[in-house]
């Protein structure tokens, strides 16, 4: 990227398939300063957004909306803890997604269960305060996983025990969204 | 020639050509057009001096048409042909629709959209709507004394895509450039914003005639984030208005009342709603054409009674805004009030409880929307320069997805996500040799998909025969910054590429579109042929402008062949286009663009790459 003027800024498929860190000039690692990363976010909106191009060619607007598109995908990717983590073990070659590598410890898959029986019982029970006593201990369980993740990927660099983190991540989301849409069911 | 170009602070701008861009606030009840005029926005009157337009279109049967105040005094008098509320009709069915039989209308159902049979025959939404329109786009042109630019149309922000397209497609009916449609809480935000200088969380509480949205913003240093948006597609005051004339007829124990008497109805339903605004107790009289008499009294707390469960509706999707903001109320620093009915006092006072503080309601909020978009337009038009821009960063309010097997959604693009958004996903054939998919694209948060909006249909062929399960097919969705969905298909497995770009259903083809473009211009008694070589005309000069300043800047990323190549087109267009051959104007414009293609992707690489200048990381 530092030769004469003509080859400088070729049409850069190079940039635009970057990785998300890359895009965004942040180190690849999971620990994140939000705060940087919101302001990068809105200097590469503010260059490529298609409010700035309204008035530009047909082909100017199609390619900001291309940019402005690609910059809200790595956003809401590194934004989100999990995602970001998973982001990480992708960049590594590994799919923690896999359907059939749900092995988890005992341990976790007993409080797996503890928590679904407690998120059944309050949504039976109607009780908006077990389901809010439910969420306040899901996002200690949440924060816990993170700091695990984040010594994992970034210190140790133990990608194997990080997958299996970050799966307990996802079940730990995907029984966030369950107790909202209790909490939403109760309110109508 | 000011315009929206990739420019550092600081950097010169070609000398300023001032654009004629204006916002239209095109709503259930009333629709407003402003501009923004020595850098004030401002709302534009009519000769009578009156900023209002009722969203009211009368079809008269000698084949003239009448919209605004003179139509909404017909309503009475012309029940079947005059047209009010018709936002409540666009993009929708005839199922879709509430309180039919209290409407005088003669409907007919069309796949997708609703029509309406009227004196002039049978309307769609979409011309009632664009008819409108045009009287905005002729008050502003008489008003700024020239052609408009472009136009910002607001809509719900909870408007789903098929609402949306036909918005869209109205205001192309009316000879308006739409510049963008934007979200009315967002507009809002922005009035408000750019006049209070606020950063924080702030809610847009938007109670209009036919609409509820709640937005909830992140406002930061120049930049509008909306972090989520819900609401009620099907209420606002109209309802309120429903209550009270249910409540006279309950209360008075008159025969069911004829077309004529219902309208009268309504009509005094709405003056006792907004009297109450002010007053304890307004006074109903009222002889109706067929002889009956209504002779009542309506007190403030009645009336609250009667309309409370409207109000604690709206506090169902505000709750469900701030969740997914992963908010609390108190988090919020201000609550903006937009829309007419948010000036009944209980309203407010229902806001007021829920967040735990006073509403925001300096703004005059039938007009804080258009000020916005009148904001909005400038900047768009290019009537700013680059660095006195503000960001917004907007969301999709309803989810988009697939049907998959067993009539179940698989959501492809989740609510909430800030466009321009895209995303695929991977669907495989489930029977040996299958040649054909077909491909159902639904919008909203429910399971099932017959819960959900249908967008669009289609099938893509010709994926080479397979055992079941070999084939990968990905679709596509790609959002604009207009919230308009656009969808594509692929099979990827053998890198035989079938492609299908779908526009989606509503009911109205582009040739319909095409149609009411011709009829709009013929009733005009405009030149259409005059129209079409003018447009190019200003298209051309519009490209070379931007293909001149464009050069200006970043010439330097060009070789000398590529250079002349450029220079040769502009010099072909800049000749063809004062000329009065359409087809050669077309085709100058086409082969400028073919020669800055690549030019255009090298500058936009510039300008990603100098936002990240400086800050690249060592570690990498």
């Amino acid at each position: 990227m530092t030769s004469g003027p003509n080859t400088t800024d070729l049409p850069d498929t190079e940039l635009f398939s970057r990785d998300h860190f890359e895009l965004f000039g942040l180190p690849r690692l999971f620990a994140m300063d939000e705060r940087s990363l919101e302001s990068r976010y809105h200097e590469l909106q503010s260059s490529a957004h298609p409010d700035r191009y309204a008035s530009r060619p047909e082909h100017e607007r199609r390619l900001s909306m291309q940019w402005s598109t690609r910059i809200n995908e790595a956003y809401r990717l590194l934004r989100t803890p999990l995602t970001r983590a998973r982001y990480l073990l992708e960049l590594e070659g590994i799919d923690v997604g896999a359907e059939n590598n749900t092995a988890m410890p005992a341990d976790f898959l007993m409080q797996q269960m503890e928590w679904r029986e407690a998120l059944d019982e309050a949504r039976e029970a109607h009780d908006a305060d077990a389901l809010d006593e439910l969420a306040r201990m899901l996002r200690q369980a949440r924060r816990d996983a993170e700091s695990l993740v984040a010594r994992q990927l970034d210190t140790e660099h133990d990608t194997v025990g990080a997958a299996a983190t970050v799966r307990r991540m996802m079940f730990i989301a995907r029984l966030g969204e369950d107790i909202a849409e209790a909490h939403e069911t109760l309110e109508n | 020639m000011a315009l929206l170009q990739i420019a550092e602070p600081g950097e010169s701008t070609a000398p300023h050509q001032h654009r004629l861009a204006v916002g239209i606030d095109l709503g259930t009840t009333n629709s407003l057009v402003a501009t923004v005029r020595n850098g004030v926005p401002v709302v534009l009157n009519d000769e009578n001096g009156r900023a209002l337009l009722p969203s009211v279109v009368r079809y008269r049967a000698d084949g003239t048409t009448v919209v605004g105040h003179a139509a909404q005094a017909a309503q009475a008098q012309d029940p079947r042909n005059t047209i009010a509320s018709v936002k409540r009709f666009m993009g929708r069915g005839l199922v879709d629709v509430a309180h039919l039989e209290s409407m005088p209308y003669i409907f007919e159902d069309a796949p997708g959209m609703l029509r309406l049979r009227t004196a002039q025959g049978v309307k769609s939404p979409v011309e009632v709507s664009a008819d409108i329109l045009r009287a905005l786009r002729e008050r502003a042109e008489a008003s700024l004394g020239g052609p408009l630019t472009g136009a910002v149309i607001t809509v719900p922000a909870y408007f789903d895509d098929a609402q949306r397209q036909a918005t869209k497609d109205a205001a192309q009916v009316a000879g308006l450039d739409v510049l963008r449609l934007l979200n009315e809480p967002t507009a809002a935000a922005i009035a408000y914003g750019l006049d209070n200088a606020s950063e924080g969380i702030y809610a847009v509480y938007d109670l209009g005639g036919g609409t509820f949205d709640i937005s909830i913003l992140k406002l930061s240093k120049g930049v509008f984030e909306v972090l989520a948006t819900s609401g009620d597609a099907v209420l606002g005051g109209d309802d309120f208005d429903h209550r009270v004339y249910c409540w006279m007829l309950e209360t008075s124990r008159i025969a069911p009342p004829g077309l004529e008497d219902m309208r009268s109805m309504y009509m005094e339903a709405r003056r006792a709603k907004e009297a109450l605004s002010s007053a304890d107790e307004v006074h109903i009289g009222l002889r109706l054409p067929s002889g009956d008499e209504i002779d009542v009294s309506l007190t403030r707390d009645a009336f609250v009674d009667i309309t409370r469960k409207l109000v604690d509706k709206t506090l169902i999707p505000t709750r469900k805004a701030l969740r997914d903001a992963g908010l609390e109320p108190s988090d919020v620093k201000g609550v903006v009030m937009v829309g007419g009915a948010t000036r009944m006092p209980h309203v407010q006072q229902a806001v007021g409880r829920f967040f735990g503080q006073e509403p925001l309601t300096n703004l005059d909020p039938d007009k804080v929307v258009a000020i916005g978009a009148a904001i909005q337009a400038n900047v768009l038009a290019g009537n700013r320069a680059a660095d006195e821009d503000w960001l917004l960063l907007d969301v999709i309010p309803l989810s988009l997805g697939l049907e998959t097997m067993g009539g179940l959604v698989e959501k492809v693009i989740p609510r909430n996500s800030t466009i321009p958004s895209a995303r695929a996903q991977e669907f495989t054939t489930f029977k040996d040799g299958q040649t054909a998919m077909a491909i159902h694209v639904v919008q909203g948060e429910r399971e099932r998909v017959s819960d959900c909006r249908s967008l669009a249909r289609f099938e893509l062929r010709g994926i080479p025969p397979m055992v079941a399960g070999a084939a990968r097919i990905r679709v596509s969705f790609q959002v604009d910054a207009d919230g308009l969905l656009g969808v594509s298909a692929r099979e990827m497995g053998t890198g035989i590429e079938a492609h299908i770009e779908v526009k989606p259903s509503y009911g109205l083809g582009d040739d319909e579109v095409a149609r009411m473009l011709r009829d709009g211009f013929e009733n005009a008694q405009a030149d259409v042929a005059a129209r079409a070589l003018a447009e190019q005309q200003v298209e051309a000069a519009r490209l070379i402008e931007a293909a001149g300043s464009a050069l200006a800047v970043d010439g330097d990323l060009l070789d000398p062949a590529e250079r002349s190549a450029i220079d040769n087109a502009l010099a072909v267009l800049g000749r063809v286009s004062v000329g009065k051959d359409i087809a050669e104007i077309r085709k100058a414009v086409e082969v400028l663009g073919r020669v800055t293609d690549d030019f255009a992707a090298r500058r936009m690489n510039r300008s990603v790459n100098k936002a990240l200048a400086g800050r690249r990381v060592e570690s990498l």
